[in-house]
């Protein structure tokens, strides 16, 4: 997978709970196209009308608490999200986001700075996140998730697993 | 394991908490240091019908042919269940059909079930030093077990069905002691309201709470169950109370085969220690939209209530109902409330029967659910219109957690909430328990 993402921002403060993100009377929904459309549905209904290819979602403390449910991020993903820049992150919902390729830059400088709607870009390959003229780097990776990314998720990462 | 074999015939080895030796027991080389990463083999892979089908998919794209060990997963169809709508019923035909396919015998469908994490308990695959792995964040209601339950989501547990184990970091220890005694209708979920308002909603983040000290052992198992079932809203990776002779005693019950149980080192390495005091607390309200927000009961009173919701995976257990039926006897739910009362298990509404108490509720006006997830998390079986509020015992109120994004939900105890209905509006239940019952 590309491991450079480039698209405006959205800004979302603390405690985005998954059941904003995806409420729970979707859940029997599977197909993301059809979770894609309710994508932030609970708390800004409006969202999914802006939200471009590649765009980018600058989240405060604690995103993605709550419910495990991985359709948050199938979600995300569906409506174009291709990256976030997070003050911190659930863990269930880091490792949705990983094994699903959405890449998840925890940055706590770069979240609270990143301005709305303007352009921004996230490189993993030294987890930079940049607008305008300003560039920030958030924690490293560890090795397993870095690899889980690079193979582009869990299941490419597994089915190697089985082929070895 | 050098020091394993060093230390073989002496104390083990010193310093540990009670996640680590749980952990380390579960790995290949003996090792669980908090903050490295380790690859873990769980006892048991819990999926339910909203988990369960994305899990499926993932484990046919992976390319695999058959689950690790049909034998330790457990398939629990809960949330849309009875199924609602036809969308529901294709993915629980999906959870009913990997079982048939892998032969996997636990599997569990309204009529023979309930909420996954109460049923597991029941099942007996939880004991002293199990570790669950559930594709669901509140599997941390084995931690009422002495056991480790750690939430995940579906393509992890793909892996996990896959492969038998899944990489994760091995969380620090916060300790919570427990002391005191506690008074009249306080509960289980008192406490954990109570220490979520303290540490926040992601205060135990990258951390195992652990339960512990004196104010322990007079904790009935209900109790614990409410108490680990919430750890993961205080952002805790799992949790897990120390074994004691009640746990020992209660595993026999359940069937579950004998194990020592887990308690941590005396000199066990803590990130914070915490000391709730049981005699100190008051029966708590969480406010809307977070359970990190509880208050004592008087602080609301006279707050209206629309709909009064008793079940789920925390508070759904005969301990909750007959909490419920003492408030609700030769008691009236006031006009104008609903209250839906969910048991968590098929066993537990049948012992609820056996007691009369459906029939107390039933007498007071409450509607008796079949088990279900339910209402609890927005799908079906009690949702809030714009602009009602409920009260209810479940785990969570975020905005719309039960319906419509203007509804609210204030969580609480059984009693507070049997209280409520009866009241209309929250007030504290021993308040409800001194006025005269009407002539039955």
């Amino acid at each position: 997978m590309s491991m450079t993402f480039q698209g405006r921002v959205h800004r979302f403060g603390d405690e985005i709970n998954t059941d904003v993100i995806l409420p729970g009377r979707y859940l029997a929904l599977r197909k993301p196209e059809e979770l894609g459309k309710h994508c932030m549905e609970g708390i800004d209904p409006d969202f999914i009308r802006r939200v471009q290819p590649g765009d980018i979602l600058a989240v405060g403390r604690n995103f993605g608490c709550g419910s495990s449910r991985e359709h948050a991020v199938i979600a995300l993903k569906a409506a174009g999200v291709s990256a976030i820049v997070a003050v911190s992150a659930a863990r269930i919902f880091f490792r949705n986001a990983v094994n699903l390729g959405l890449p998840v830059i925890l940055c706590p400088e770069a979240a609270t700075a990143l301005r709305e709607g303007e352009e921004a870009r996230v490189a993993l390959e030294d987890m930079s996140v940049t607008q305008g003229d300003a560039t920030w780097h958030g924690l490293a990776l560890g090795d397993e998730v870095r690899a889980i990314l690079a193979a582009g998720g869990l299941v490419p990462r597994v089915r190697q697993a089985l082929a070895a | 394991m050098e020091e394993d074999d060093a230390n073989r015939g002496q104390p083990a080895v010193t310093g540990q908490t009670i996640t680590q030796k749980i952990l380390a027991a579960h790995t290949a080389d003996g090792r669980a240091e908090p903050g490295s990463i380790v690859t873990i083999r769980p006892d048991v892979v819990l999926l339910n019908d909203v988990s369960g089908p994305l899990a499926f998919e993932q484990f046919d794209a992976m390319g695999a042919t058959r689950p690790f060990d049909p034998a330790r997963i457990v398939l629990v169809a809960d949330h849309f269940a009875p199924a609602p709508d036809v969308t529901a019923a294709g993915a629980i035909a999906m959870t009913r059909d990997f079982a048939r396919r892998h032969g996997i015998e636990h599997f569990y469908e309204p009529g023979r079930g309930g909420i996954e994490h109460t049923l597991l308990a029941e099942l007996g695959m939880v004991g002293h030093g199990t570790i669950v792995f559930g594709a669901d964040s509140h599997t941390c209601t084995a931690g009422a077990f002495n056991a480790l339950g750690i939430g995940f989501g579906s393509t992890d547990l793909a892996g996990a069905l896959v492969m038998g184990q899944l990489w994760m970091r091995v969380p620090d220890s916060i300790r919570v002691e427990l002391v005191g005694t506690p008074g009249p209708y306080v509960s289980g979920k008192d406490i954990i309201l109570e220490l979520i308002r303290r540490i926040g909603s992601d205060g135990a983040a990258d951390a195992a709470l652990e339960f512990g000290g004196p104010g322990v052992a007079g904790l009935p198992m209900d109790a614990r169950m409410a108490v680990a079932n919430m750890a993961v809203e205080g952002g805790a990776d799992t949790c897990v109370f120390e074994g004691d002779t009640l746990s020992t005693a209660d595993m026999d019950l359940r069937g579950v085969p004998p194990a020592p149980a887990v308690l941590a080192d005396a000199d066990a390495v803590y990130r914070e220690r915490i000391v709730i005091d049981l005699s100190a607390l008051s029966p708590m309200v969480a406010r809307p939209p977070s359970p990190a927000s509880g208050v004592p009961v008087g602080q609301l009173r006279g707050q209206r209530v629309d709909q009064v919701y008793v079940g789920n995976c925390s508070n759904g257990t005969m301990t909750d109902l007959r909490q419920v039926a003492e408030i609700l006897r030769g008691r009236q739910v006031a006009p104008g409330v609903r209250m839906v009362v969910v048991p968590a298990t098929q066993k537990i509404w049948r012992q609820a029967l056996a007691e009369g108490l459906l029939d107390v509720m039933a007498a007071a006006g409450a509607a008796i659910s079949t088990p279900t997830c339910g209402a609890c998390f927005g799908g079906h079986m009690g949702i809030l219109a714009a602009g009602e509020t409920a009260i209810a015992t479940t785990n969570r109120n975020y905005r719309g957690r039960m319906g419509h994004p203007d509804s609210q939900v204030f969580l609480a105890n059984a009693w507070v909430a049997a209280a409520a209905a009866v009241a209309g509006e929250i007030v504290p239940p021993d308040e409800i328990a001194q006025t005269a019952k009407a002539a039955a």
